[in-house]
């Protein structure tokens, strides 16, 4: 057991792996333990830019930038906006526990977890071929995203220009 | 024994799990927002994790979690709309009080 320890800790790749895994799932765990609402979101930015560490572990780098910037930035920038313009006076006062929800709730996590577990542990993953991320990832990724997904990646930009007009529209104040 | 893809697939389920729990357990609708992010977030690295140490590796895992961001980020945009319009029509962000529909 000791050696099997010492020889996981031996390779670099791993020591960073347990690093960013421990801050990844310490900023999940206090987002949820937090009681009010900024600490929440400020927390849960920690764990997105830990899962960008962990991106670029895997030669993930452009996938890497590009969660510190949607989700680093420009999510949590859009939460805690959400948070300002509404309300939460209501935080400090005693709410009645949902005491029984919660016991269920934890089971049903837990159990699910539980599963999803065993299922990896039971599962066989050959180890084929050799990954080759490109000299560059940038121009690699860009090349396959304007050649072989280029239909995809056009629908995504009208999926996304739409989303957006519909936010505006539903944010926007209605004229009396 | 020790597969360095079971350690990321175990941390892709630790995550998932506990973004269902701030998803079911939480009464404000931002968090809620926010965890359902995380889900989304432990799905991503699944992709990406796959893509180097899967059967197959290959770029296209990259490819397919790049679109998975852009989903998520329209959906939070839209989420954060809905909620604004919610709060200045009925003056609150609990999930617990948006039971205009129930009965």
């Amino acid at each position: 057991m000791l050696n099997n320890m010492l020889a996981f800790l031996s390779s670099g790749e791993n020591i960073s792996f347990m690093l960013f895994s421990i801050l990844i799932i310490g900023g999940a765990v206090y987002m949820i333990s937090f009681t009010r609402v900024i600490h929440m979101v400020i927390s849960l930015a920690f764990t997105f830019v830990s899962l960008a560490g962990l991106y670029v572990l895997l030669e993930a780098e452009f996938v890497a930038f590009v969660q510190i910037l949607i989700y680093a930035g420009a999510i949590s920038i859009l939460m805690i906006f959400g948070i300002m313009m509404t309300k939460h006076g209501s935080e400090e006062e005693i709410q009645p526990a949902r005491l029984l929800h919660n016991i269920l709730l934890l089971a049903g996590s837990l159990g699910f977890f539980g599963i999803i577990a065993y299922a990896i542990s039971k599962a066989e993953f050959p180890q084929a071929g050799t990954f080759n991320a490109g000299e560059d990832n940038t121009r690699a990724v860009g090349e396959l995203l304007y050649t072989q997904h280029v239909i995809p990646f056009e629908l995504v930009s009208v999926l996304l220009t739409v989303a957006f007009i519909g936010a505006i529209i539903l944010a926007k104040k209605e004229e009396e | 024994m020790f597969n360095l893809i079971t350690s990321y697939l175990i941390l892709g389920a630790i995550l998932f799990s506990i973004g269902l729990y701030g998803a079911l357990s939480k009464k404000n609708a931002v968090i809620i927002l926010l965890s359902i992010e995380l889900m989304l977030n432990a799905v991503n690295l699944n992709l990406i994790a796959f893509s180097k140490l899967g059967v197959n590796p290959s770029l296209t895992g990259q490819i397919f979690s790049l679109f998975n961001i852009t989903v998520a980020a329209a959906e939070a945009a839209v989420g954060i709309a809905i909620l604004i319009a919610l709060y200045r029509n009925r003056g609150t962000s609990e999930v617990t009080d948006m039971d205009l529909m129930k009965h």
